[in-house]
């Protein structure tokens, strides 16, 4: 049941707050602001706020102090002190920022066009997996020099990690990749399942920085924008990297560049790990490469995109020949709606490309490799402490006291050695055990909605062609 | 009205092969010569029987087409084109590599792949099939060469014509004809004529053959291109078949439903591409092959033309002369019957040919639409009720 809360015109802004019973959802808005509701998820999309609150901040100042009153707005149940503060509302962005909608279970986090920030948080039920935290990334400002700027919003009560409640700090590209070769340098021995990092686009990277102002290129921006959102929202989903000093000081850290400690030595080595898995993981691994070179090779689609548009030139051209003027006019027709489905052969393939790369994130890569190390470890301080012994026993039949001394300290050392890797090894597979369950989880969850979603854009793709067929049949038919 | 049908004996063929290689080798040995079974009915008159059939090869119809050619009584009309030979060059390559490839793919994706291009095979055929009966049946609506004697032989004699292909020595003359053919075309080309309606048909034809030549060869790429990304839909489909058939969490089978929606879909664009070939890429090549032949024509006219001229002026030297003129005076005759001839019925010819084109071009747009927009919202319908299941079961 969802209660919307509408008051008037405040000064000079318009407020309105939604308050969603199940699950809670407190939503701050000013503007006028349509909002469609989808019941079962919970999820909505704001459309066009409009906020008659001139900016008042430069593009380069991102201040984060000014949002600390409005904290406390969010998290207040009463709506009369929300309505009563909500014309402090402060802008923070330039004003080329598009709407946000990012996933995850609790938070949403709007930029909106003339430079009013909200949050909305969703409390999940008692009991549930609440999570507090979330980040959006924004995008970025400066073509060519990819700074993304991360708002984490929390809650005061209950996470005491971050030192201010909200900011926003920038980041390049290359600096998330650098998180993840650190992250995946710590703690994949141990077990943990890191997420990993968006890929490089070559080709999407080339086009943005000749500055080519296209749709295409404005896509691949906003592909790698919600990647790379959806990267830092799965990483600090997992308890153990939320607490992570590296982590922290990723969202917190205000410098400039943020850099890694030891340089990205340690990640290459990380990386190059090949996939020397257990059996299963092994012909999953497989399978999903497989999916990847055959995904790649769906960019033979954009052949098919060059082909078109050649041959739409040359039915035009045809049509402009054709002597007949309804045949004429037909075939100009019929070369258009060629182009326009070029078009959307484009689109789609964009879409597939970067779809696609999202599955092949949800790989569990490396700590199996750390297991069976870590096992192989403990098996042969396990061996090497047998040796000792035996040599101790012999030992016990000559007269060496010293030599037997000695071996019996080295024997007490490798006992102690090999309960340690016992340990290590129950530890590793424990967290293991906990980490796969846990991804499982997740990555059935994201799996699903990754497919959805790409079977959405497809049916928008059908949709379109119809559309653009039934124009071209009257057209058609109108040859006499 | 005479009907001719064309029947395949290729069922026959293919049950009697069951692996791909047999397959080929049989196949490949009987379009070495295209044989093919005609059998039509017939009411016009001047046939001994009303309802017969004859086994023809591709060589024989590329003679009647020829004989047409050579014909002078025929330099009036649009003679048919010739159907083209068949080309399995493709599918041939293709069943090639799969062939080579037989390892390293799943034996799911091989069979898949097996009976794709058997259909493939099969759609050729069929295509290659009708192509020789639209020639004939050119020949037999038109009012003159429906009475050629050569047809009726063609049609009627149940034996082998013994037609052989040209040798060497007769193609190497083919190809000096050509070449001295498209040297006078070009001087005779430019010879401007006093005739509006024939100076704008040249004119027109020209420039409309270079078009339909470029938009036959740019929409059989873009079609080529439309069966690879289609192919390529089935792969990521065995991919997430494989994924899906591993063990049977919820996960596998929500790899295996869209493993299944991906399979579909892909027949769907298969076909897309399939009717796109048939409805748009064979009517331009079609339509090529008649615009050369409406250039023939022209051509020969322009030749009697300029042969009139050519006598008119003997003549007057004879007249001149005082020599021959009697000679001069008839070869003048000849010259101009035949050139009004050829003019009289070219004007006709070349106004059939364009409503004949108007015509064509109009049913296959509309149909190729009208299939467009039937596999479109097809594709549309399988995505939605697989989305509503895959939604519903999240």
């Amino acid at each position: 049941m969802q209660d919307v809360v509408l008051s008037q015109n405040r000064n000079p802004v318009t407020v309105a707050a939604v308050k969603l019973l199940k699950p809670e959802l407190f939503l701050l808005f000013s503007g006028k602001v349509e909002v469609s509701l989808e019941s079962d998820e919970s999820v909505f999309t704001v459309f066009s706020l409009e906020a008659s609150q001139p900016a008042s901040l430069p593009a380069e100042d991102i201040s984060t102090n000014s949002n600390g009153p409005k904290q406390d707005l969010l998290f207040d149940d009463d709506p009369e002190d929300l309505f009563a503060e909500a014309t402090e509302e402060v802008s923070l962005d330039s004003p080329e920022r598009d709407v946000l909608l990012s996933d995850g279970p609790s938070f949403y986090c709007f930029q909106m066009n003339l430079k009013v920030c909200f949050f909305v948080q969703i409390e999940e039920e008692e009991g549930g997996d609440s999570f507090d935290i979330h980040i959006s990334v924004s995008e970025p400002r400066e073509v060519g020099d990819f700074m993304f700027f991360l708002s984490p919003s929390s809650r005061q009560t209950s996470m005491s990690l971050f030192k201010q409640k909200d900011f926003s700090v920038k980041r390049r590209f290359s600096d998330f990749l650098g998180l993840h070769s650190k992250l995946a340098s710590k703690y994949l021995h141990i077990g943990y399942i890191v997420p990993p990092a968006p890929e490089k686009s070559i080709v999407g990277m080339t086009k943005v920085k000749v500055g080519k102002e296209d749709q295409s290129s404005n896509e691949f921006v906003e592909k790698r924008r919600s990647a790379l959102e959806r990267y830092l929202m799965r990483t600090v989903k997992h308890p153990i990297l939320l607490k992570d000093p590296d982590v922290l000081q990723f969202l917190e850290s205000s410098e400039q560049r943020w850099t890694p400690a030891n340089g990205n030595k340690a990640a290459d080595a990380v990386n190059k790990m090949t996939i020397k898995m257990n059996e299963s993981d092994a012909v999953k691994a497989a399978a999903f490469e497989n999916l990847d070179v055959q995904l790649r090779k769906l960019h033979a689609s954009v052949k098919l995109s060059v082909n078109t548009a050649q041959f739409a030139k040359s039915a035009a051209m045809l049509g402009n020949s054709e002597d007949h003027t309804a045949l004429s006019r037909a075939l100009s027709q019929l070369a258009e709606v060629e182009e326009k489905i070029d078009q959307l052969h484009q689109d789609q393939a964009n879409g597939d490309f970067y779809l696609f790369s999202e599955l092949r994130g949800l790989r569990t890569t490396g700590v199996f490799e750390h297991r069976m190390k870590t096992w192989q470890k403990w098996q042969d301080s396990q061996m090497l402490l047998q040796k000792k012994r035996e040599a101790e026993a012999k030992l016990q039949f000559t007269n060496k006291p010293d030599k037997l001394q000695q071996a019996k300290d080295e024997i007490k050392e490798l006992e102690g050695k090999v309960q340690q890797g016992e340990r290590d090894f129950e530890q590793i597979s424990k967290t293991i055990r906990k980490e796969v369950s846990r991804f499982e989880k997740e990555r059935v969850k994201d799996f699903k909605t990754i497919i959805v979603k790409y079977l959405e854009s497809l049916v928008l793709t059908q949709q379109q062609l119809i559309k653009y067929w039934e124009a071209f049949l009257p057209e058609a038919k109108a040859i006499s | 009205l005479k009907n001719i049908k064309m029947t395949e004996n290729l069922s026959k063929m293919m049950q009697k092969c069951q692996k791909i290689p047999d397959f080929l080798s049989k196949f490949a040995q009987n379009w070495s010569g295209v044989i093919k079974n005609v059998s039509k009915m017939s009411t016009l008159p001047n046939f001994k029987q009303n309802e017969f059939s004859v086994v023809r090869q591709h060589e024989e119809f590329i003679w009647l087409h020829d004989s047409f050619v050579e014909n002078e009584e025929y330099a009036g009309y649009i003679i048919p084109p010739a159907p083209p030979r068949p080309d399995f060059d493709a599918s041939r390559e293709k069943l090639q590599k799969l062939g080579e490839g037989e390892g390293s793919m799943t034996k799911e994706e091989f069979t898949k792949m097996k009976q794709e291009l058997e259909a493939e095979y099969l759609a050729i055929f069929k295509k290659t099939v009708a192509m020789h009966e639209v020639f004939l049946c050119r020949v037999a609506a038109h009012p003159v060469l429906r009475k050629d004697l050569n047809f009726h032989v063609f049609l009627e004699y149940n034996q082998d014509l013994s037609v052989r292909g040209k040798n060497k020595k007769e193609k190497l003359e083919d190809f000096f004809k050509n070449v001295v053919k498209s040297a006078d075309g070009v001087l005779v080309a430019g010879v401007k004529d006093v005739d509006d309606f024939f100076e704008h048909e040249k004119t027109f034809l020209l420039e409309y053959h270079n078009r339909v030549k470029d938009a036959s060869a740019k929409s059989d790429r873009m079609i080529r291109s439309h069966k690879n990304a289609a192919d390529d839909i089935n792969r990521i489909a065995s991919s997430l078949y494989t994924l899906g058939t591993q063990d049977s969490t919820d996960l596998c089978k929500f790899f295996l439903k869209v493993s299944e929606l991906f399979e579909k879909t892909r027949k769907i664009e298969a076909r897309v591409a399939a009717d796109e070939d048939l409805k748009l890429a064979d009517l331009l090549k079609y339509y090529l092959r008649e615009s050369q032949a409406a250039k023939d024509l022209l051509y020969r006219r322009s030749r009697a033309l300029v042969d009139y001229e050519n006598a008119n002026k003997a003549l007057d030297k004879a007249r001149a002369k005082n020599r021959d003129v009697l000679q001069a005076e008839t070869s003048q005759q000849l010259c101009c019957h035949k050139f009004e001839k050829i003019s009289e019925s070219a004007k006709q010819e070349l106004i059939d040919f364009k409503t004949r084109r108007v015509a064509a071009f109009r049913k296959n747009l509309v149909e190729l639409a009208e299939l467009e927009l039937k596999h479109a919202k097809g594709n549309l319908q399988l995505l939605q009720s697989c989305l509503g299941v895959l939604k519903g079961n999240t």
